[in-house]
């Protein structure tokens, strides 16, 4: 199969029209800029001939989303950092209205002190807005997730939009070989979307409404129950994925974990070099393996459980800080493990694009091959 | 109580969403902290109160008297500061009924 040479923002364009996605409203913010520019570029050229709205703030960008998706129409946006956080009051109201909109984020510090560089503060911030959270460690996997994330998104047992991450910068500015899969075969892996509610003057409905007291908790279960049901979906999707088109997805990755002592928790791009770590460790005969979630909502609790049942250390990485508790990754690993006897530590690393290499990883093991107790620990 | 587990997903029925013309926000009234009661000996049936209601909670019955619906009905006091004969008390609500 053919490769093209793509940064992270055109290889969402390039998912963008695969799945046939007929509105984006947008407003650009570094690093997530290429994104809007490709899309641009192929409107005037007739490549792509969505609905291309730019709107004045990302306030109204989500708004214009939520919409589009309940007037049943297939919408995608993207945003980072300050402007997620902006968006952050309506991707409430996306999910509690059940419209599987798929929106990607380019994670970026959050201001102040400002940064334009990687961290996943502002994705994690959207923890509880109920949508589903996948992070991505490669380009490949930006286009492959926005594709995947329409098809579980749009699932009866799932409804509900999925935020897709990917690292300012070291994705979505850095060229890498993406192959583009087939358009006919991604049209027969996702077909047409079919709304579960369309707003149309002719016969009136209403979207979001009104429910007081038990009425509202009653909703907001059913919103649980679909992302506890989306584990599943992921799992079946990313598998049906892989027969189609060669590249399989789980929930979580392992990488050589199967009789690894010490294992690394990671999310998003770093993944990759870890594994760097891991294989050069094995190659001391270490016995090092890496688990990668590759969703954080919903959290794959029974997975990282059955994963890391005979570890005896585990490290896990967080790209990210909660001031006044330390990392936020951490406590969720640490609590999915209740009852198991690993060493589970936490190490916060590059925030705000602060240079991870595999050197720091080496650190991390060495660190924490002579620790007996659990430890946070900052690599400053 | 119910473990989590036990709750059964409903698929397109657990979506807030419904028929426009059905769509109301449900039973208001709890939020009364006065209920006005009409007193019918009094009353002209000029309709003023279901005129100025501004939620809709005063109907008119067969006889021509204004009759309130308590589950929508907030309270406001509208109704028995337009009557024209004072026939509509307001009076503190214990929500007994509830």
């Amino acid at each position: 199969m053919k490769k093209t040479v793509m940064d992270g923002n055109m290889a969402a364009a390039h998912a963008v029209k695969l799945c046939d996605v007929k509105v984006v409203p947008n407003f650009p913010i570094t690093p997530q800029t290429e994104f809007i520019e490709t899309l641009a570029k192929w409107k005037v050229n007739g490549m792509w001939n969505g609905e291309f709205l730019d709107l004045e703030g990302e306030h109204s960008v989500m708004s214009a989303a939520v919409a589009s998706e309940a007037c049943g129409v297939r919408t995608f946006t993207a945003s980072s950092s300050q402007g997620t956080l902006y968006m952050h009051e309506i991707m409430y109201v996306a999910s509690g209205m059940r419209l599987p909109i798929v929106m990607l984020n380019a994670s970026r510090g959050l201001s102040a002190p400002i940064t334009l560089w990687t961290d996943h503060n502002d994705i994690l911030a959207m923890r509880d807005a109920g949508w589903l959270i996948f992070f991505t460690q490669n380009n490949q996997e930006v286009l492959d997730t926005i594709i995947q994330a329409y098809k579980i998104s749009e699932d009866e047992q799932v409804l509900l939009p999925s935020l897709i991450n990917m690292e300012g910068f070291i994705q979505s500015y850095t060229r890498e070989p993406v192959e583009i899969p087939d358009y006919k075969k991604v049209r027969r892996f996702l077909p047409k979307y079919k709304p579960h509610t369309v707003l149309d003057p002719k016969n009136p409905m209403c979207l979001g409404i009104g429910a007081m007291g038990k009425d509202y908790m009653e909703f907001r279960s059913q919103e649980h129950k679909a992302q506890l049901n989306a584990i599943k979906k992921i799992k079946e999707v990313g598998k049906e994925f892989g027969k189609i088109f060669g590249r399989k997805y789980n929930i979580i990755e392992k990488y050589r974990t199967d009789d690894a002592d010490f294992v690394f928790v990671t999310t998003g791009a770093m993944s990759t070099t870890v594994k760097e770590a891991v294989n050069y460790l094995r190659e001391k005969n270490k016995k090092v393996g890496l688990l990668r979630l590759r969703t954080y909502r919903p959290f794959p609790e029974k997975d990282i459980q059955k994963a890391l049942e005979n570890s005896k250390k585990i490290a896990v990485i967080d790209n990210n800080i909660a001031p006044g508790f330390g990392g936020i990754i951490y406590p969720e690993v640490r609590s999915a493990l209740y009852g198991n006897k690993a060493l589970i530590s936490d190490f916060i690393v590059g925030l705000g694009g602060t240079r991870t290499g595999l050197k720091t990883f080496l650190e991390i093991y060495q660190k924490m091959s002579k620790d007996k107790k659990s430890k946070k620990y900052w690599l400053l | 109580m119910i473990e989590e587990d036990k709750i059964k997903y409903k698929g397109k029925k657990g979506i807030p969403a419904m028929d426009a013309n059905e769509a109301k926000i449900g039973k208001t009234g709890t939020w009364r902290i006065f209920k006005p009661v009409i007193h019918e000996e009094k009353c002209i049936k000029c309709r003023r109160c279901w005129l100025f209601c501004p939620d809709n909670a005063i109907t008119i019955d067969k006889n021509g008297y204004p009759k309130i619906n308590y589950e929508i009905c907030k309270g406001c006091g509208i109704c028995s500061n337009v009557c024209p004969v004072k026939t509509i008390e307001m009076v503190r609500d214990l929500h007994e009924e509830d």
